[in-house]
């Protein structure tokens, strides 16, 4: 399987590469790490006449401290999450999803703000930028903006991006200490999809819930924030009639489609499961 | 479309030749410049059977542009032995029965040589977590791992741990 014919492009910063995408309009895709959007290029899924390939411009790469933010190019890899000691320390739900996406050798190739900007709902990032209360940087002709990831993803491949911007970072606040975190996916082989994941943010005062947020993975059109299943929890301690709750606000929220995977009512049951788990992780870490 | 210059070093040696856009990695390496190692299994980056390794980092040469490979350093199966000499890796599968039809051995084989630089003395478990974007149908794997260990075993008696 060889992808249809392009030509294709690599600009060594981010100005020329928004120069090219506005010059070759439509027609154009960029390429990040390759591995959502060759495999569509095999199979005719897409059919770009023209690539512009981010993995030249080293200014999209790399992982920093601003003030309490911690800002990730949007060409940082996979196993470059995975790797960094200020993630670890900082946001360590990023590295934790980043071990459960695809295999070593994918990892070294697949990109945070690819995962992200694909849009795909089975894609892991989303999630976990919606829990970790991200934002993205956009950059287009006229300058940059920040939209923030419970705005950014609108349906299934639709995001918020403009057709003439590149995502370039992805700004997430450091975690304060005491602070919960957990992302449980079930899949059903190394490099699989999510059949369902949930990610969770949590902080505890005492026994009783004060902060928390919820994304689910892979089981509606876009990753979901289960907000409802937040709300039920604040204010109580973390016990069996609060994570039944919780189980049952988040898998009312669900609306995924059949699939391989599984049927609609076993997709929506996992969710329910990958909840309760990520709950009960994320409280042990706090 | 119009190809477009490659120049890339394969195994040390310089390549120079000149590509369309659409050429993916396995399939310059195994028509273009003759090196069929490199296997094309699934070709949807699952298989693991066309890994080769770019600039220090495994890669699957399926879901990978040639073009992209400008200035790089690629290594290949065919590049492992020095000499007529196998690689420790080589011996390890050949020693420890690490395969059986022996489709998937070359992309096994550049895995672990990249994952035992990575981690020289790694565990069974971290064996099997580093090895996990190959799939082998022959051999449930067990095999693999010995392999593996042998050759971890031997590079830590060649190259004793400096520190």
């Amino acid at each position: 399987m060889i992808p249809p014919q392009f030509e294709y492009h690599a600009p060594r910063s981010v100005g020329e590469a928004i120069g090219l995408l506005g010059s070759l309009g439509g027609d154009a895709k960029l390429l990040a790490g390759g591995h959502s959007l060759l495999p569509m290029m095999k199979l005719r899924f897409a059919a770009p006449a023209h690539l512009i390939d981010l993995n030249r411009i080293d200014a999209l790469r790399g992982i920093r401290e601003e003030g309490d933010t911690l800002v990730i190019g949007a060409m940082t890899s996979e196993n470059a999450l995975i790797a960094s000691a200020l993630l670890q320390a900082k946001a360590p739900l990023l590295p934790e999803a980043a071990r459960l996406i695809a295999d070593p050798q994918v990892r070294n190739r697949g990109t945070l703000g690819g995962d992200i900007a694909h849009g795909d709902p089975g894609n892991d990032h989303p999630a976990i930028t919606l829990a970790l209360g991200a934002s993205f940087t956009l950059q287009g002709p006229n300058g940059t903006r920040q939209v923030a990831a419970d705005d950014f993803f609108l349906g299934t491949y639709l995001t918020a991006m403009a057709e003439d911007e590149i995502l370039t970072e992805v700004r997430v606040p450091a975690q304060a200490a005491g602070t919960g975190w957990a992302y449980q996916k079930l899949k059903r082989k190394t490099g699989d999809f999510a059949t369902a994941g949930a990610a969770v943010v949590l902080r505890l005062d005492g026994r009783v819930v004060s902060q928390v947020r919820i994304a689910l993975t892979n089981v509606a059109p876009t990753a979901l924030r289960a907000t409802a299943a937040e709300a039920t929890l604040l204010g109580r301690p973390l016990d069996e009639a609060a994570l039944h709750d919780a189980a049952a606000q988040a898998m009312a929220a669900c609306d995924p489609a059949d699939d391989l995977r599984g049927d609609r009512a076993y997709k929506t049951a996992m969710a329910g499961q990958m909840l309760r788990r990520a709950l009960l992780a994320a409280a042990a870490r706090c | 479309m119009a190809k477009q210059l490659l120049t890339v070093q394969i195994n040390g040696k310089t390549v120079e030749k000149a590509v369309e856009p659409r050429s993916l990695l396995v399939h310059f390496l195994r028509e273009d410049c003759h090196l069929t190692g490199a296997h094309i299994g699934c070709e949807t980056s699952h298989c693991g059977a066309c890994t080769v390794d770019i600039d220090g980092q495994s890669v699957k040469s399926c879901t990978h542009l040639a073009l992209q490979c400008e200035g790089s350093d690629v290594r290949t199966v065919e590049g492992l032995a020095a000499g007529g000499v196998l690689h420790a890796v080589q011996e390890g599968f050949y020693q420890e029965h690490g395969l059986q039809c022996g489709f998937c051995t070359p992309g096994m084989l550049m895995r672990a040589w990249r994952f035992l630089q990575d981690n020289p003395d790694p565990s069974e478990a971290e064996i099997r977590a580093g090895m996990a974007g190959n799939l082998c149908r022959c051999t449930g794997y067990q095999n693999i791992v010995k392999a593996v260990q042998y050759a971890a075993a031997k590079l830590r008696e060649q190259q004793p741990a400096t520190a």
